[in-house]
């Protein structure tokens, strides 16, 4: 029989989020893929869940969910967990992702293997592959605990496929006891994102310390512009306050697989290629010749970021007629 | 208010990390440590809020011997104790291990809050501070890049995919925050020196009452089973810039086809 898998579905913006469609899309290659779905969704949350290899949705759509942070789903979904014991449940390396899988692993007293970038399953048994420090190595590791086996993937680690199947539906009840209301999110606060949205986006241009202050971004936005691509950042220069969190690319940051990464100033700290080093094509500029960015990058350019971009961003306008 | 503030003593960013093929861990002996900037944040964090409620901060961590300099910058950053879970019966401990160990030691002291960095710099699994609070029973507020604390609630801004939300709970509670909340101060002269006369408390595994069921190598639910290299990206080209570094990189541009 194959094994039960569980996917947490996440809506975020209105919308099922890429993460969770991969994951199912994966969960139905190796097992009998089931998702929960949990909070208000779109209306079309199930139907999209189905056709991406969701066999059953477990839903509820009480306004608790909202409300409340992370208590009442780790409740809900301990629930399901016993009363199913499906041999897997998949979490994408979230905010809400992360805060459910840690409350389950307590209550369980179970493992759980974050930063997972592959797994097999098999009669039960995981076994997944995950960047170990930054990327420097690949690890295999397993859970020897009886009971759920919790897996936190990285986003992009798998492909989405849209299968076209349909999934039934089960309602669950949300938890009534006031223990699981302790948490009251009392605003959601969208911060508007200058330019295009660093996930999904085809081409990147990062910047990183090497650009020395905040105004020196103006160029990165001008290139990004011209190769229709966003714009992101190192964790160092998010912590020096000269762009917001929500441009940060790396372990602590986002995920991101562009066709075309441009490194600018980026000398290439582990947590920091963590987040890009699977982009198709990396180029790096950089004044340091021993700069680590160099070791992944598909072409480097040892020399003065201030000197080569505008260059660059002049040569693209001329090829492309605009000046 | 009294907070405990969890974090990790990691080797410095200098140090290039690595893997020890016979244990599979990270190498940590012997290796030059510093106090984790994302525990610094969050000892930043607790020295704020009882600067402006009154209180104290006890620092917390779990780590080799080599991890009492990073405890040190603690105190001389302005904490007023600190504890040490010391024992070679810890190492190995997977993410729960760790949490029952801290929240051991937590459940032994008075406090109005835990802070946690979210994740270490060393290895970010970022999933123990939930972990720590359901094993003591505290509403875990978790990511937070801004914490305020009146009367009796605890009110955080947590980041979210697009933005943040403002969440709140009462004391007792736990706080993840982010290693941006805030800048770590530097620690003063007078700091430094009232830090050496804190005495820090160690704890072993017996101390805490956990046996090795509970925590360490033979307790970890997650094994690893092999390590090795990752899969390499074919080497590149690197140039040296000689004036036409730019053009080169829209030519490459023009042959991937994105211009």
């Amino acid at each position: 029989m194959p094994d039960l898998i569980w996917v947490y579905a996440e809506v975020v913006e209105g919308a099922i989020t890429p993460t969770t469609l991969e994951l199912l899309t994966k969960a139905s290659e190796v097992g009998t893929a089931e998702a929960i779905l949990l909070g208000s969704a779109p209306a079309d949350a199930v139907e999209t869940l189905g056709a991406h290899g969701a066999q059953k949705v477990y839903r509820s759509d009480d306004a608790l969910f909202d409300d409340f942070l992370t208590l009442p789903a780790v409740e809900t979904v301990a629930g399901l967990i016993e009363s199913h014991q499906p041999a897997a449940v998949l979490f994408a390396s979230s905010y809400a992702g992360r805060d459910l899988a840690a409350g389950l692993c307590a209550r369980f007293d179970c493992g759980a293997i974050t930063d997972v970038g592959d797994f097999q399953l098999r009669d039960g048994t995981v076994e997944a592959t995950i960047p170990a420090l930054g990327g420097s190595y690949l690890s295999t590791t397993t859970l020897v605990n009886q009971g759920p086996k919790l897996l936190l993937v990285r986003p992009k680690s798998f492909e989405p496929n849209r299968t076209g199947g349909t999934a039934t539906v089960e309602q669950v009840a949300a938890p009534s006891s006031d223990s699981v209301r302790r948490v009251r999110i009392l605003d959601r606060v969208t911060v508007p994102v200058e330019g295009p949205q660093l996930e999904g986006a085809r081409n990147i241009v990062a910047g990183g310390r090497g650009l020395k202050s905040a105004e020196a971004f103006h160029m990165l936005h001008e290139l990004a512009d011209l190769i229709g691509g966003a714009v992101g950042a190192t964790r160092a220069v998010v912590d020096a306050a000269w762009v917001p969190y929500s441009m940060q690319i790396g372990q602590t940051g986002k995920t991101v697989k562009p066709n075309v990464y441009i490194a600018c100033g980026i000398s290439g700290a582990i947590q920091h290629l963590a987040g890009m080093k699977t982009s198709k094509a990396i180029i790096a500029v950089n004044t340091d010749p021993e700069a680590p960015i160099f070791k992944i990058a598909d072409l480097g350019v040892v020399g003065d970021v201030f000197q080569i971009l505008p260059q660059l961003i002049a040569e693209i306008k001329k090829r492309k007629g605009l000046a | 208010m009294h907070v405990i503030v969890c974090g990790k003593v990691i080797p410095d960013s200098s140090v290039i990390l690595e893997i020890d093929p016979s244990t599979k861990r990270m190498r940590r002996k012997d290796l030059p440590h510093e106090l984790d900037p994302a525990a610094a944040s969050a000892v930043e964090t607790a020295l704020r809020l009882v600067e402006q409620h009154g209180g104290s901060v006890t620092f917390l961590t779990m780590g080799i011997p080599d991890a009492t300099v990073g405890i040190r910058r603690a105190l001389a950053m302005g904490a007023t104790a600190a504890i040490h879970l010391l024992d070679d019966a810890f190492a190995g401990s997977d993410t729960l291990g760790t949490a029952k160990a801290l929240a051991a030691a937590i459940r032994r002291e008075t406090y109005d809050l835990v802070i946690c960095a979210t994740e270490s710099s060393d290895s970010y699994s970022g999933i123990v501070p939930v972990q720590i609070a359901q094993l003591l029973g505290l509403p875990p507020l978790t990511f937070a890049n801004q914490v305020s604390v009146e009367g009796n609630a605890v009110t955080v801004h947590r980041q979210s995919e697009t933005g943040y939300s403002v969440v709140t709970a009462e004391l007792p509670a736990l706080v993840s925050t982010t290693s941006g909340i805030c800048e770590p101060r530097y620690p003063q002269l007078k700091g430094i020196m009232a830090a050496r006369k804190i005495e820090i408390r160690a704890y072993t595994a017996a101390d805490l009452d956990l046996g090795p069921d509970q925590v360490g190598e033979a307790a970890a639910r997650e094994r690893v089973l092999a390590v090795g290299p990752p899969p390499t990206r074919s080497a590149g080209r690197v140039i040296e810039d000689q004036g036409d570094g730019g053009a080169q990189i829209a030519d490459y541009l023009m042959s991937l086809g994105v211009i």
